[in-house]
């Protein structure tokens, strides 16, 4: 689970307890497979494509999209990790620290980065992202793409890549791993 | 017996020559009229469960008038000399002007008139106590001057201090040094060892006073004159003035409270209320000073009473001077932190101070019919917390804020008037 | 942590915290615009009663890439030179609204004091060198530049050579170095080493040629001038003579032993100029991490923490 999430669902920095499967392993491959090919369909190959994970969740998934591409048409799309605890939009109001180190696979000029990340929740992460990627540069374009999309937006920000839509309360969480996605409950800590 | 105007009443008296359940009868004209059971008087004052002895006397007193009153005043000064308990302070000489000759003599006189305790100046030794010249010291001598000192800065020149020894032979008056070797001393502002090295804050060794001390003692021997040492702090000078005392020189010392209380591990902090000079020594140094209070070798406490404004001493610590209050708690200290019998520490803070400042005459001395009335009411079971605030110094340079102490002055008299009753000053 | 005042009060957690937060904050300095948006809106005063363009230059830059707002205080162009006190000053800066006051002052202890004086307000306080006390942010520079070299400081041997005495350097780095693991040892003449080490986990030598064919890096401390004059050296070329880093005695360092110096560098006297120069100098990383340490220093004050977090 990561750990910005942890933090932004009650009880805060708690742990996770799941409490229904909503997809399993060969789900999430299957659902890699579709986002690689749409992303190949939707820019007419991969000749631009940088493919960015964010820390923690979105970075194994943005492997495993990466893998996908080599499998489907042998490219070796350039790969980059992105952390945006520096440009969260809650420092001063919630503890933050960076998870990882950034980086970035050369100049994003004129590039078509696809953000990828495991759940897409309120949107702030998103935009943070976005305002981040500027200091490499000024891709052609950017696309999101998520595992899933649990809905509760509080910015207007859509993916163009979606696992799963997946209706939550807002007080639930969600895990994605490679073994599946699961909805559950974060629970205080017993110490 | 003459005609009592006041009665202490329901104390045990203690002085010089022992102890007595006592009243204690005071006349018009300010002295004892009578000591011994059941007296009465126009006037009762409470003196149950306590101690009345000879008022304290401070041999070293900074009081700043002349030139830095914002500090303190002879009047603020003397009401907390009074608060504390003495009856009587000498004070030092490193006003602005320095008291170096009669006519300072002779302000710093008139302003104690008014005083709420005796206050009788120590002169310089050296014109401007600048190490250069000696001061006139017969004309101030004459003013009944009997302690002269440069103190904030010690005599340097060797021969400057001989000759000034020499000089004041001929005038039956004691020389006070502070010893500190300036060449040694010279950039630091706390002593020198484990923690400057740690602070990184510029040292004061040890043997910067030990020097001095050593010299001093060795031109007593030539000259034959007396010689006083003021704030001993090391246990290196504590063992040459043993010797010398053993070898029968004409030297005696004091210490102050703050030297038998703290150590130089309270500069941790950087706060500048713990800057004082000598400086706060090491605990073997603490240790050396309490015996040599225990065994005579220092034969008095002295409070080294020097107040600074606030603003002065939030400084950074290179750049704040060095100071601390200390009239209203130097009793209190010694009964709480020394381990000796109160009759121990009045002979350190009362009749054996009044000696060495040639006051003996008025303060100090037995209470006993015909001696000025020049008392201390000491409750010896009170337990009380320094509150700086309370203090009725000018300044609040404090270093025993918050500490609870056992002892405290309950009444003073000064020539029979009771200048603090039930610890408030009366004027 | 809410000030940063010397290294003594730090244990191997929050050392080791800096260290992985630098590494963050070297990448972002790398960037094409290596300006993060962290500390919109907070302003961070440097007041510096000692002129030190470097290090405040760091400190600066540091906050700026953090998007900090930076005033400067210079005490040779404020009301200082009017007589007014330290801690009037330090409240006139309070009481403006600053978040973090970064303070460099020629009497060891004044950052304590400062600290001690806005405790009641919020604001945080870094030492940037007090006296002969500390400047802890240089030794977390020199810890994390000997990491980029040696990995881990663990077992590693350091040698401090010169001016201990009179070094906020060394008592940091010494503190740093040891709490990670590292064996320091001091290299100086006697009349340049503490009167006590009492406490002090070192050892002492006076053998600079003994020394180096044993280190895995040698750090070299500024001599000043200053010191000939109050005795404490001969003279400057006898303490090269005997101390100084010339390419002779580099020769007997290890193969990988690193050289750091905390800048401003006097060549030919502490160091010589081919020396500073030469592969196993790591002077130059010094000087370009320390932004990147001060940002993590700023971010771990101003941000890491930040409100409380409603437990709903």
């Amino acid at each position: 689970m990561a750990e910005r999430e942890r933090r932004i669902t009650p009880p805060y920095g708690g742990v996770f307890v799941p409490r229904t499967r909503v997809m399993d392993a060969d789900a999430v491959t299957r659902a890699v497979t579709r986002i690689a090919h749409e992303v190949i369909e939707r820019n007419a190959g991969l000749a631009e494509v940088v493919v960015v994970g964010l820390q923690t969740g979105g970075v194994r998934l943005a492997h495993r999209l990466v893998e996908a591409f080599e499998r489907i048409d042998g490219s070796q799309v350039p790969f980059g990790t992105l952390d945006v605890a520096l440009y969260r939009d809650d420092i001063g109001l919630r503890p933050v620290m960076p998870e990882a180190v950034t980086a970035i696979p050369g100049d994003l000029n004129q590039k078509v980065v696809v953000l990828v990340d495991d759940v897409l929740f309120t949107g702030r992460t998103i935009r943070a992202a976005l305002d981040a990627l500027t200091a490499y540069g000024r891709p052609r374009a950017v696309q999101l793409a998520v595992m899933v999309d649990r809905g509760h937006r509080e910015l207007p920000i859509r993916p163009d890549y979606v696992g799963k839509n997946l209706p939550t309360r807002r007080d639930e969480a969600v895990d994605v791993t490679d073994d599946g996605v699961e909805l559950g409950d974060m629970v205080r800590e017993r110490r | 017996m003459g005609k009592a105007v006041l009665v202490i009443k329901g104390g045990e008296v203690l002085d010089e020559t022992g102890r007595r359940r006592a009243d204690v009868a005071i006349g018009a004209e300010g002295d004892v009229v009578g000591v011994g059971a059941d007296l009465d008087g126009n006037r009762v004052i409470d003196a149950g469960g306590c101690l009345v002895t000879p008022g304290l006397v401070d041999l070293h007193t900074h009081l700043r008038q002349p030139g830095r009153e914002e500090a303190e005043t002879v009047e603020s000064g003397s009401r907390a000399a009074a608060l504390g308990g003495y009856t009587a302070v000498v004070a030092m000489p490193n006003t602005e002007p320095a008291i170096d000759c009669a006519s300072v003599v002779r302000e710093v006189i008139e302003l104690g008139a008014k005083a709420l305790c005796d206050v009788t100046p120590a002169g310089a030794i050296t014109r401007g106590r600048a190490g250069v010249e000696l001061a006139p010291m017969a004309e101030m001598a004459a003013l009944g001057v009997h302690l002269f000192t440069d103190d904030g800065a010690g005599v340097q020149d060797a021969r400057l201090m001989r000759r000034a020894m020499e000089y004041a032979t001929s005038l039956g008056v004691t020389l006070g040094q502070h010893c500190e070797d300036e060449s040694l001393a010279a950039g630091g502002h706390m002593h020198e060892g484990e923690w400057s090295s740690r602070l990184g804050i510029p040292g004061i060794p040890a043997l910067a006073e030990e020097l001095m001390v050593w010299r001093d003692i060795a031109l007593s021997r030539l000259t034959g004159a007396p010689v006083h040492f003021l704030h001993l702090s090391t246990a290196g000078s504590i063992e040459l003035v043993r010797a010398a005392k053993a070898e029968g020189l004409a030297v005696t010392a004091e210490a102050t409270p703050h030297h038998f209380t703290l150590t130089h591990a309270e500069v941790v902090g950087y706060d500048p209320l713990f800057k004082v000079n000598p400086p706060l020594r090491s605990v073997e140094d603490v240790v050396a000073v309490k015996a040599g209070l225990a065994d005579g070798t220092i034969d008095a406490i002295a409070t080294d009473h020097a107040p600074h404004a606030q603003e002065t001493k939030e400084a950074p610590f290179d750049e704040a001077p060095p100071g601390m209050v200390g009239l209203e708690t130097a009793l209190a200290l010694a009964t709480t932190e020394l381990g000796l019998p109160v009759e121990a520490v009045l002979t350190l803070l009362s009749w054996r101070p009044a000696r060495i400042a040639g006051l003996a005459a008025e303060h100090g001395g037995p209470v006993a019919v015909g001696r000025p009335a020049n008392l201390c009411v000491i409750d010896p079971t009170a337990t009380w917390v320094v509150d700086p605030a309370t203090s009725a110094s000018r300044s609040r340079n404090n270093p025993f804020a918050g500490r609870t102490l056992t002892g405290r002055v309950r009444h003073t008299m000064l020539r029979g008037e009771p200048v603090v009753l039930d610890g408030e000053a009366q004027r | 942590m809410r000030h940063l005042l010397s290294i003594a009060d730090l244990d191997v957690d929050v050392i080791e915290q800096v260290m992985t937060l630098t590494d963050s904050f070297v990448e972002v300095g790398e960037r094409r615009i290596p300006k993060v948006p962290t500390l919109r809106g907070r302003t961070v005063v440097s007041l510096f009663y000692e002129e030190s363009t470097r290090t405040r230059l760091s400190f600066e830059t540091a906050a700026k890439r953090l998007s900090a707002d930076v005033m400067t205080f210079s005490v040779g162009s404020s009301s200082v030179k009017k007589g007014e006190s330290l801690r009037d000053t330090v409240q006139t800066i309070e009481a403006m609204g600053v978040d973090a006051i970064v303070v460099r002052h020629g009497s060891a202890g004044v950052p304590r004091q400062v600290a001690n004086w806005v405790e009641a307000g919020g604001v945080r306080v870094i030492n940037a060198g007090d006296g002969a006390h500390e400047h802890p942010t240089q030794a977390l520079l020199d810890c994390y530049t000997l990491r980029e070299r040696l990995g881990s400081l663990r077992g590693m041997r350091i040698a401090i050579v010169g001016d201990v005495k009179h070094s906020r350097v060394a008592r940091s780095n010494i503190a740093a170095f040891t709490v990670l693991g590292a064996h320091v040892t001091l290299v100086a003449p006697p009349t340049l080493l503490p009167e006590s080490l009492v406490g002090w986990p070192v050892e002492v030598s006076h053998d600079l040629d003994a020394e180096l064919p044993k280190v895995d890096a040698v750090y070299l401390l500024r001599m000043q001038q200053e010191r000939q004059t109050e005795a404490l050296v001969p003279s400057l070329r006898e303490y090269t003579a005997c101390y100084g880093l010339t390419a002779r005695r580099a020769e007997l360092m290890a193969d990988g032993a690193v050289i750091l110096h905390p800048g401003p560098m006097n060549r030919g006297v502490e160091i010589a100029a081919e020396v500073a120069e030469c592969p196993s100098s790591v002077i130059t990383r010094q000087v370009a991490n320390g932004v990147a340490v001060r940002m993590a220093v700023l971010f771990l004050l101003l941000a890491a923490e930040g409100g409380d977090v409603a437990d709903e």
